[in-house]
């Protein structure tokens, strides 16, 4: 191929490439831009001018505070929940080989494969035939259920790597079994469990469509924002998820430079 | 401790227990319960009783096939969409990105860093009547004076393709970025040209990314109700609407179980129809 074809091509491909990722942050720039609009009526949708009022009062309008507590509770039991339920299994999967571990294998993906408006569904049938009222306590326990196979997954995919002869060598220096996990295992994958409950974190504070079904009369800061959809979302909405956003990229960020600070070290 | 010791074998179930029984008991359960509930007749002021009542699947079927349908192209053309988006863009990553690959990867996922209501909601701004992009479409003829982009089908694709973008990109990513670039210049020692060596080495080699990639991507996209909701009128409505609104606003539980296990069920068999012909294409080369 003649170079300056090639060369057209290569900068065709990185043109397009920019242009996707222009696509993929847009609304975030939206959203972020929109939290410092001065919304002349009800509805937050054209610029009307700069100000700093819904930062500095992020929860000016009733509900929105209680909403984002309950998330954020929500999130914070369900992370700790799965995360300690999923570790075990990707421990089990992970070190030993057992009879039915392939089926294991295999049914940690169906929650993770099935659409949430029919998972949300049948839990909602599950609570109206057991006569369980739902609210708080039935968020919990749906948002626990979504969450163990991504927490398997992420924790899995860690332990992979992992050096057995480690804790061999441990055991031979005379510790015992309690002290070889607390002091050998734990340490090991314990960047692997808490990716997996961040991750958990995250999926639960965001989710929506598992709640709706079993929020009952709870409101959580999705399901605040979907209510506020219909009669003008206030500008508070953008600065709450621009702080999300902000928190959860400044989390990954920091985690990127630390293992290319590492990967830098190691060689 | 000592009885662990010596029934070794047992402690791989004993790690797994608690979480399967939790999974057992919020995940399987519940599908059962689903079932029962799909045959139920009766309402919420009378209450409900079992009776085999397969009226619901047939009269369910015969009066949301529409919505259906439409769930299966809106979902198959976003996927699609969201293949064509993300196949270059992670190719370019994979092998362009350099020592900029996870800052880059970080840029992919910020969209799930904003609340999936909000960014839904900053799609309805952005192809709002008054935004800039009708107005820029409007001044180029593409779309005509007065016309609209929010509340069509256009605007619920364009946000299902948006939001569950990342969903294939990711593996997309992951299985190019494995890929050998000595297989590549091989091919093209060989005097393949780029093309040639394109889509008789790259291609076939991220398949498996394909694969995952389209079906993360379908299946969220088939069950989606928001983006129709927020983006679209109900013209636009897809089957998780009507399961969404039978389930929560109407309480018409029968038909409403019985919609969802049918979503399921169509959802079940694209997948099996989609594996097989993606696998036997790969089992003959």
């Amino acid at each position: 191929m003649r170079p300056v074809l090639k060369r057209v091509r290569r900068h065709l491909l990185t043109a397009f490439a920019l242009l996707a990722l222009a696509y993929l942050l847009l609304p975030i720039a939206v959203v972020v831009l929109f939290s410092f609009n001065d919304p002349a009526g009800r509805f937050n949708y054209t610029w009307q001018g700069f100000t700093l009022d819904h930062w500095l009062d992020p929860f000016g309008v009733p509900g929105l505070s209680e909403a984002m507590s309950n998330s954020i509770r929500i999130a914070v039991i369900a992370a700790l929940a799965a995360t300690l339920l999923g570790t075990l299994i990707a421990l089990a999967l992970v070190r030993y080989a057992f009879r039915g571990r392939g089926a294991t294998n295999l049914f940690i993906y169906l929650p993770m494969t099935t659409p949430e408006v029919v998972m949300g569904a049948s839990l909602l049938t599950l609570f109206l035939n057991l006569g369980v009222a739902t609210g708080f306590g039935t968020i919990v326990l749906a948002h626990i259920m979504f969450n163990i196979s991504f927490v398997v997954v992420t924790v899995r995919a860690r332990l992979v790597g992992f050096d057995r002869h480690l804790e061999e060598a441990a055991m031979d220096l005379g510790a015992n079994e309690w002290q070889t996990f607390t002091r050998v295992t734990l340490p090991l994958i314990a960047p692997g469990v808490l990716a997996g409950a961040l991750l958990a974190f995250a999926l639960s504070i965001d989710d929506f469509v598992i709640t709706v079904f079993n929020a009952g009369a709870t409101i959580t800061f999705p399901l605040y924002v979907y209510g506020a959809a219909r009669v003008g979302v206030p500008p508070q909405v953008n600065v709450l998820g621009t702080m999300i956003f902000m928190a959860a990229a400044g989390l990954m960020l920091a985690t990127i430079l630390v293992q290319n600070r590492r990967a830098k070290g190691a060689t | 401790m000592r009885f662990l010791h010596r029934h070794k074998g047992l402690i791989p179930y004993l790690l797994l227990a608690p979480g399967l029984a939790f999974l057992a008991l919020f995940f399987v359960v519940p599908s059962y319960y689903l079932a029962h509930t799909s045959l139920q007749e009766g309402s919420v002021s009378v209450g409900y009783t079992f009776a085999w009542a397969w009226s619901n699947y047939t009269d369910a079927i015969s009066a949301y096939h529409e919505q259906f349908t439409r769930s299966l192209v809106y979902a198959g053309v976003a996927t699609a969409l969201a293949f064509c988006i993300s196949y270059p863009l992670a190719y370019w990553i994979a092998f362009r990105g350099g020592r900029w690959k996870s800052l880059l990867l970080l840029l992919v996922i910020a969209p799930f860093f904003v609340t999936y209501l909000i960014r839904t909601l900053a799609w309805q701004t952005i192809l709002a009547d008054e935004g800039l992009v009708v107005s820029v479409l409007t001044t180029l003829g593409i779309v005509e004076e007065g016309g609209r982009l929010l509340a069509t089908s256009t605007a619920v694709v364009a946000g299902i393709t948006y939001n569950f973008l990342p969903f294939m990109a990711l593996p997309l990513y992951a299985s190019l970025e494995q890929i050998d670039g000595r297989l590549i210049e091989a091919a093209e020692d060989l005097y393949a040209s780029k093309l040639h060596a394109f889509l008789r080495v790259t291609l076939p080699l991220s398949l498996p990314g394909v694969f995952a990639g389209t079906l993360l991507t379908f299946i969220p996209a088939a069950g989606d109700f928001i983006n129709a909701e927020l983006l679209g009128t109900p013209r636009q409505s897809m089957i998780g609407n009507v399961i969404q609104s039978k389930f929560l606003v109407i309480t018409d539980y029968g038909q409403a179980a019985a919609l969802s296990f049918v979503l399921m069920a169509a959802i079940l068999v694209a997948v099996l129809a989609y594996t097989r012909v993606l696998g036997t294409e790969r089992l003959a080369r």
